[in-house]
């Protein structure tokens, strides 16, 4: 069961923009076991995504990227593997839910065809097995009338429909890992627990682990056992799910908390929100990145940059002056 | 101008199944039509397009000869339709072999991006930068004019619209997430355009194709109309509207009717290529 399944040593990957450099993930160390569900958690534009496309090294429209670090995955460092290598684990060994399942499917080719074309290429199944597989793999996606469905094109079926066939599509192979992007934010509120409870369902039977990329604390608390806030390209605090929830101390991670609106608030309540904007990546301030919008900033936030430390268990946060619980 | 605007209204009011009977049916039973006797040319009782019957110069239409006779006494619709055989070949190769040329070059620059999509859109421009009749009359007037120099030259012609259309929607398919899925799945660049981004560009670009070959038609008229097409006796439709022309005052059938048949041909691909587009268009914009 357990094991280690992938390490991500000081990971930094620059983009290349037409205003200058910056480093949308900056020195991100990580660990996942075999099977765990890893949850990451950020507001965009903190480098949730380009992390993610990092571990796969697939990146939207060419944009130069230099990475530095390493990222072993099964004892093998994925960032110097040649591409060739690297496309046999993409799929395969390392699968991708994407965030808008409206534009993930290719629109002029049939569900099953898309299906179908995965199987043969990775499993190397024949036309016809491939074909049963697909109905097969569609049923246990929970997906009604299968067999009918594989001869529709993408645009006759909803936005929850879509995101099933892409995962079935991700665990066709049985992957290793599999990186949700933000794999229900286009859909909507009584989709999203559908979708999230099956992928946790297909994840736990094929014991693959899981990066769960979200901005809603919600979703991150309830469906991962560790999770890591990230702000600004750069883990701010990481812990194990509960405990984190429990006991945030960095100030961002409260904040993002109190920013969620509660039910049991009397209504009217205004909402938390955090203010002032992150900065940008282009010219980070010296010191804490979080600085400007802490409310328990001292001095010394603005001269150091705190590194991210371990705190007794594996705890471990980015911060000068903890919150004290 | 409240009667420009009832008569737009109006216009508007066309029930879907009469414009479809106008804009696709009967354009495309005309196109049918002239393809079978096109092709089928050899086996209908025709007249021989290249015989001259000198007992009957530029008759009018009569039972004997449907549609007259020319200047030398041959038959009008016979050469008409071996006419057409000659322009709905050149109309049919110049676009497909341009849209092949420009299909590809169109999606490895619009892939690839760099230094190669600066280079093809270079050699577009410039391609771009001389008239289209010019530059077919240049070079057909050096190589000579034959059917195939012809195909050859018009599908140059044909090139740089179609690898334009190829390149943007390449461009904006390349950034869909599904390129980047079937990336995260493995996929190799070869088979990303392959399997991934051609089956989305292809129908718009053979929608586009319907409405090209209509310009090629004209443009082949036009050059034999203007004595660089294909050498007579060999029959065409632009030929035939310059062979009649000094005759227009006297004999206008021997002009008008080549340049009717061209006419109505044109104007059928163009309806039909403006249907297939739309049609495409709809499916397009339902995702």
């Amino acid at each position: 069961m357990a094991g280690l399944l992938l390490e991500v040593v000081s990971l930094v990957t620059s983009l290349a923009t037409k205003s200058g450099k910056l480093n949308a993930v900056d020195e991100v160390s990580f660990k996942i076991d075999r099977g765990q569900s890893f949850g990451i958690v950020g507001e965009s534009g903190s480098g949730k995504s380009v992390l993610s496309r990092t571990i796969i090294r697939v990146h939207a429209e060419n944009r130069i990227v230099s990475t530095k670090g390493e990222i072993i995955f099964e004892g093998r460092n994925l960032l110097s593997l040649p591409e060739k290598e690297m496309r046999k684990i993409r799929g395969r060994e390392i699968a991708m839910v994407f965030q808008n399942p409206m534009s993930s499917l290719n629109p002029v080719k049939k569900i099953g065809e898309q299906i179908v074309e995965v199987l043969i290429q990775k499993l190397g199944l024949s036309r016809t097995d491939s074909r049963y597989r697909a109905i097969e793999l569609m049923n246990s996606m929970g997906i009604a009338e299968s067999e009918k469905q594989l001869s529709n094109y993408p645009m006759n079926l909803s936005g929850g429909m879509r995101q099933r066939i892409a995962i079935a599509i991700a665990m066709a192979p049985e992957p290793k890992l599999l990186i949700a992007d933000e794999p229900t934010t286009a859909l909507d509120v009584t989709i999203q627990g559908q979708i999230l409870n099956l992928l946790q369902e297909q994840t736990n039977k094929f014991n693959t682990a899981i990066i769960l990329i979200s901005h809603n604390l919600g979703v991150i608390s309830r469906y991962t056992d560790r999770v890591a806030v990230m702000y600004s390209g750069q883990f701010v605090e990481e812990s194990a799910t509960a405990e984190l929830m429990k006991n945030p101390m960095m100030p961002y991670t409260s904040a993002l908390m109190r920013s969620v609106p509660d039910l049991t608030s009397p209504p009217h309540t205004k909402l938390r929100a955090i203010d002032g904007m992150p900065p940008s990546l282009l010219e980070t301030p010296q010191g804490c990145r979080f600085q400007e919008r802490c409310q328990g900033v001292r001095d010394k936030c603005f001269s150091e940059m705190p590194e991210i430390i371990l705190n007794g268990g594996d705890h471990r946060y980015r911060c000068w002056y903890p919150l004290e619980n | 101008m409240t009667n420009i605007t009832k008569f737009a209204q109006r216009l508007g009011n066309i029930p879907p199944l009469v414009n479809a009977i106008f804009t696709l049916w009967i354009p495309a039973v005309w196109i049918s039509c002239l393809l079978a006797m096109v092709i089928f040319a050899d086996l209908l009782p025709l007249y021989d397009p290249f015989e001259s019957d000198f007992t009957a110069l530029k008759v009018r239409g009569s039972p004997e000869f449907w549609l007259g006779t020319d200047v030398l006494g041959r038959d009008i619709f016979s050469r008409i339709i071996y006419g057409s055989r000659t322009s709905l070949t050149v109309g049919f190769f110049a676009p497909v072999c341009g849209m092949l040329i420009g299909l590809f070059l169109g999606i490895v620059s619009g892939y690839y991006r760099g230094r190669l999509e600066s280079l093809v859109v270079g050699l577009i421009d410039i391609i771009l930068a001389f008239p289209n009749i010019v530059l077919a009359m240049c070079i057909l007037f050096f190589a000579g004019a034959s059917i195939v120099n012809l195909i050859i030259v018009l599908s140059i012609t044909s090139i740089p619209a179609n690898t334009r259309i190829a390149r943007a929607s390449t461009l904006t398919y390349a950034k869909r997430d599904f390129v980047l899925a079937a990336r995260a799945q493995g996929a190799s660049h070869l088979r990303i355009l392959w399997r991934e981004i051609l089956p989305n560009i292809i129908l718009p670009q053979m929608a586009y194709i319907l409405s090209f070959m209509s310009i090629i038609i004209m443009i082949e008229g036009s050059l034999a109309f203007l004595g660089v097409g294909v050498p007579p006796p060999t029959p065409t439709l632009g030929g035939m509207i310059a062979q009649g022309f000094p005759d227009i005052n006297t004999d206008p059938h021997i002009t008008f009717l080549p340049a009717l048949f061209l006419f109505l041909t044109v104007l059928s691909l163009n309806l039909i290529g403006d249907q297939l587009r739309s049609r495409v268009a709809v499916r397009e914009s339902a995702i």
